[in-house]
């Protein structure tokens, strides 16, 4: 994996031949976000995006992604400012642990590039490949279709006018 | 308790982002395993192949030269044992003579790298001499001499228990209708997300740090001083936020204090990360429970009596698991009234990773033998099961028959929302074959009543400091698991002090920064921890009062706090900033700070056995699930839960609806799917220590929810609230069954409720599926304990009273 692109910035590493990408990520680059579920690419926990598609990088060479363009949960957020998706999620409490959730946000990117209306089935079968144990994924469908209506420049209800006073 | 000082609530009860939400959806929060400390080295534990071994050779000798290895250890090094429970320190870090369960750590390695840590445990050689396994509860109980443990109770059963409130067999024979049932709950474990990992480093100047993902810092630092001998004052134990827990990382594990000794002796900090097939060994999770129950009621369903069995199968070590034995027959009383009650306990120890505390600790199995059991009798006695349980609930504010002190019950509204919600009436016993409702309610407890070792100390303990800029610090060995725990001790401070809680920094989870709380279990936190806070910040709040009173011209009990401001409450334009009235305050008595703590109330309980399932308050839950069976297949889908939880009063709904909303796809999971199974009884091996294997519910398995959350204002919790984290799984598994039965007719007996078992009793003669029997076992002479109908003290009858009477 000599170059690649990462979050939009040319990066070359020099790793061992063998290290999939969610190792040349977490120690090579110290870009910690993407997290280590399982290693066998059952729970989707290390998706990443490789030229814009969602990718688990605990199956992937690191070498393989040379010349190609890696983006990051550090990625996502335009400076301070947050992407649509992950102010949605903090504001619904779609991340309990958080431990799942960069994969989640990742995932959701590429549907709501693919599909700016998607219904909740669509959601369902887009998130399917990651597995979260904290929030029953509800929250994050939720979170998804609020950040949909944001981008699509709707107005969406107030966090303090939802659930007040119970 | 809550705040003494009744204003208008403006935090407590609104929707709030969690205070660390930002750092969550940017990847930035820094989980265990994210650590990465100059020079670490990494360490790996080698486990038993073995499910009953003795150790007669191990040979370390190859590993110890191998490229990049800088230390190994194995027993001989850690001859101490611990365990978290007083009663059962049986664990070693690693075996020094027997392995008990494939998966039981034998050595440790600490070597440069991952990979080399790696393939130094290929090079450990270790002899073992096969013991003869014990598999299952039967096999557990057919031998009376000890195999696994020489502490047990009787042969291979940890623990027996045997509690009898009041003459059932009186209420048995006076009752309209009696039955009989047998079920069994297979064990499932946490699967959370994160996966355990510890990196310990030990200074130069003789200090042991240890951060870990784990539930309980307090009880680790324990745990860790008694293994390696060190005063506690040199430990240092931080917890990092858990990537999901639920239970499984509430124990000390050898993961942790290997990495603490590898430390001491390489001088370099040495992380240790579990793999997923590791985690799967750790467990601690729910025990399989075999249960027999049985139950008398009269004409209208009002339960008589009830004896209630139930038989553990706790696999290789103590663990929670005399607690998890109590709390198998703790709560069968809390929610509706139970005359007399006998319950009869045991836990086996078998060859298996040990079970411990999963969410609803001990909690869930018995209940979904009770909440089933009434769906039977309702149908006997042809009663609505939901008049059975509406019309009998326990009176709030009053003694169950075991003793335990009942404060607010919500539950009646519970059952109302979703039987309104459900449309209950219209669809009970009315839908078309393969279509089926059942309802099921439960309750829980808000933070066990006694902490795990006996002590006269608070279980939860805060320090508040408030800055000159306005800030404030609160500082509270809680632990945030994504619970929001965390967020809570923030809406609190900033709500009494009339500030936001932006402007609030917590400091958590750190046993040299932070008073003792005694870790996120029992859904204690947010009630004790709250409590602590309200107390603290009530304190900090009266000492501000007191010198911005002079300054505003008014009296200290007139100064109100709002809007980061303090003011007079007669003329609001009164004011001076929150960060003025704190230098005020600084100027005249110096730095501004205070504690708060809480200590539950003693239970009325006096009898061996009462300290578990006390706590201050109980939370309750009613579930309506929707079911689809597929009579060709068997195959079982929920499309839709409704579920209402009594909360008392929401700290934030927003985090209330999402710890209901987990708890309800936990339950499902357990419902339908999740189990943790081992392969033929010779190997006895985990037999699918994966999460692909291990079934658990992706989005497409997900059902619909709708929540209600019912205030019922307890005067235990801080601002009335009660715990919402594990009360609202308890219900998911029995309303599933009699949805399953309401749908086909058929009575699954057992979860999960796989499509193999629905399909079989659709095609046998009686319809049903489950265990046949419930083994003899030798109970000891049960005490007996007079309820307080009866007119008892809450102890237990002397023998020789007992015996006359």
């Amino acid at each position: 994996m000599p170059k690649f692109t990462l979050n939009g910035e040319a990066r070359e590493v020099n790793v061992p031949g063998a290290n999939p990408l969610l190792w040349v990520l977490r120690e090579s680059l110290g870009l910690t976000g993407t997290k280590f579920g399982c290693g066998i690419g059952q729970c989707g926990a290390c998706t990443v995006l490789v030229d814009g598609d969602p990718v688990l990088s605990c199956l992937v060479l690191g070498r393989a992604c040379a010349g190609k363009r890696v983006d990051t949960i550090e990625g996502m957020a335009d400076g301070n400012g947050l992407h649509p998706l992950q102010q949605a999620f903090a504001d619904l409490s779609a991340a309990q642990c958080g431990y799942c959730t960069p994969a989640f946000l990742l995932t959701a990117v590429v549907l709501l590039k693919e599909n700016d209306r998607p219904s909740r089935p669509e959601i369902v079968a887009a998130l399917s490949g990651v597995l979260c144990r904290c929030t029953g994924y509800l929250k994050i469908y939720e979170a998804v279709e609020r950040a949909a209506a944001v981008m699509r420049g709707e107005k969406v209800t107030p966090l303090e006018e939802i659930l007040d006073g119970i | 308790m809550g705040s003494d000082r009744a204003h208008d609530l403006r935090i407590v009860g609104t929707s709030q982002v969690m205070v660390d939400a930002v750092s969550k959806v940017t990847g930035k929060t820094v989980f265990a395993d994210d650590l990465q400390l100059p020079q670490m080295l990494y360490g790996k534990l080698l486990r038993s192949t073995e499910p009953h071994a003795r150790i007669r050779k191990l040979n370390v000798s190859k590993a110890v030269a191998a490229p990049g290895v800088k230390a190994v250890i194995t027993g001989a090094d850690l001859p101490i044992p611990f365990g978290i429970l007083p009663v059962s320190q049986d664990e070693h870090v690693l075996c020094p003579e027997v392995v008990r369960f494939v998966g039981d750590p034998v050595a440790a390695v600490a070597a440069t790298s991952e990979d080399a840590a790696f393939e130094a445990l290929n090079l450990i050689a270790v002899d073992y001499e096969p013991l003869e396994p014990i598999p299952s509860i039967d096999t557990a109980l057919e031998s009376d001499k000890p195999q696994l443990h020489d502490y047990a109770d009787d042969g291979n059963i940890h623990k027996l228990i045997n509690l009898e409130f009041g003459d059932v067999e009186e209420g048995f024979a006076d009752a309209h209708h009696v039955r009989e049932d047998v079920f069994f709950f297979q064990g499932n474990t946490h699967l959370a997300m994160e996966q355990h990992s510890a990196t310990a480093d030990w200074s130069a100047d003789g200090r042991l740090t240890l951060w870990s993902a784990t539930q309980t810092p307090h009880y680790v630092h324990r745990a860790v001083a008694k293994v390696l001998e060190l005063e506690p004052s040199r430990i240092r134990v931080i917890a990092c936020h858990n990537g999901g827990a639920f239970g499984g990382k509430s124990d000390p594990f050898s993961h942790e204090i290997a990495a603490a000794k590898l430390a001491m002796l390489t001088g370099r900090p040495v992380k240790i990360t579990l793999t997923r097939e590791e985690v799967f060994y750790c467990h601690r999770g729910r025990h399989p429970v075999l249960m027999w129950a049985k139950t008398g009621v009269d004409e209208s369903g009002k339960i008589l009596a009830m004896h209630f069995k139930t038989c553990l199968d706790g696999g290789a070590y103590g663990s929670y698991g005399v607690a998890s034995t109590y709390y198998t027959g703790a709560l069968q009383t809390v929610t509706y009234e139970v005359e007399r009650y006998k319950f009869q306990g045991a836990r086996v120890f078998t060859n298996k990773p040990p079970c411990g505390p999963k969410r609803g600790h001990g909690t869930p199995q018995p209940r979904f033998a009770l909440e089933v059991q009434l769906d039977k009798i309702a149908e006997d006695i042809g009663v609505d099961p939901v008049d059975l349980r509406r019309n009998h609930l326990q009176p709030p504010n009053s003694v169950t028959a075991n003793w335990l002190k009942i404060g607010t019950i919500g539950l009646g509204e519970c059952i109302d929302a979703v039987v309104e919600g459900a449309g209950w009436k219209e669809k009970f016993k009315k839908l078309p074959f393969g279509k089926g409702v059942g309802i099921a309610c439960s309750s829980y407890i808000c933070g066990a009543g006694l902490p795990i070792y006996w002590n006269d100390m608070p279980q939860s303990g805060v320090q508040l400091k408030c800055d000159r800029g306005g800030g404030v610090t609160i500082f509270c060995g809680s632990i945030d698991i994504g619970q929001g725990s965390d967020s809570i001790l923030a809406y609190i401070t900033a709500e009494i002090l009339g500030i936001d809680p932006i402007d609030v920094r917590v400091v958590t989870a750190d046993t040299d920064l932070t008073p003792v709380d005694l870790g996120s279990y029992s859904s204690r936190v947010t009630l004790m921890t709250g409590n602590a806070a309200v107390q603290a910040a009530e304190k900090v709040r009266d000492i501000i009062a007191f010198h911005a009173a002079k300054k505003l011209e008014t009296e200290p009990d007139k100064v109100r706090f709002a809007d980061r401001s303090v003011l007079a409450a007669d003329d609001p334009d009164q004011r001076i900033a929150f960060a003025e009235a704190v230098q005020l305050a600084e100027a005249a008595q110096g730095t501004v700070g205070s504690i708060g703590w809480y200590k539950p109330e003693k239970s009325p309980g006096r009898y061996r056995g009462a300290g578990v399932g006390p706590s201050p308050a109980y939370s309750y839950s009613a579930a309506i699930a929707a079911v689809d069976v597929d009579p060709e297949t068997g195959i079982v889908t929920v499309p839709k839960i409704w579920i209402a939880h009594d909360i008392g009063q929401s700290i934030n709904p927003m985090t209330v609806i999402g710890q209901v909303e987990g708890s309800v796809y936990m339950g499902l999971g357990e419902a339908l799917m999740e189990e943790m199974v081992y392969r033929s009884n010779r190997n006895v091996v985990h037999k699918f220590p994966s999460m692909l294997e291990y079934k658990s519910p992706t989005t497409h398995e997900m059902c619909e929810i709708e929540t209600f959350l019912v205030g019922d204002p307890d005067p235990n919790g801080p601002f009335g609230a009660k715990e919402a984290g594990q009360g609202p799984l308890l219900p998911v598994m029995p309303a599933v069954a009699n949805a399953v039965y309401d749908a086909v007719g058929v009575r699954v007996d057992e979860v999960p409720i796989t499509p193999e078992k629905v399909f079989k009793g659709l095609r046998s003669k009686d319809h049903r599926v489950g265990p046949k029997s419930f083994p003899d076992i030798p109970w000891p002479e049960p005490l007996c304990i007079p309820t307080p109908a009866e007119g008892g003290d809450g102890k237990a009858l002397r023998v020789e009273t007992a015996a006359k009477a």
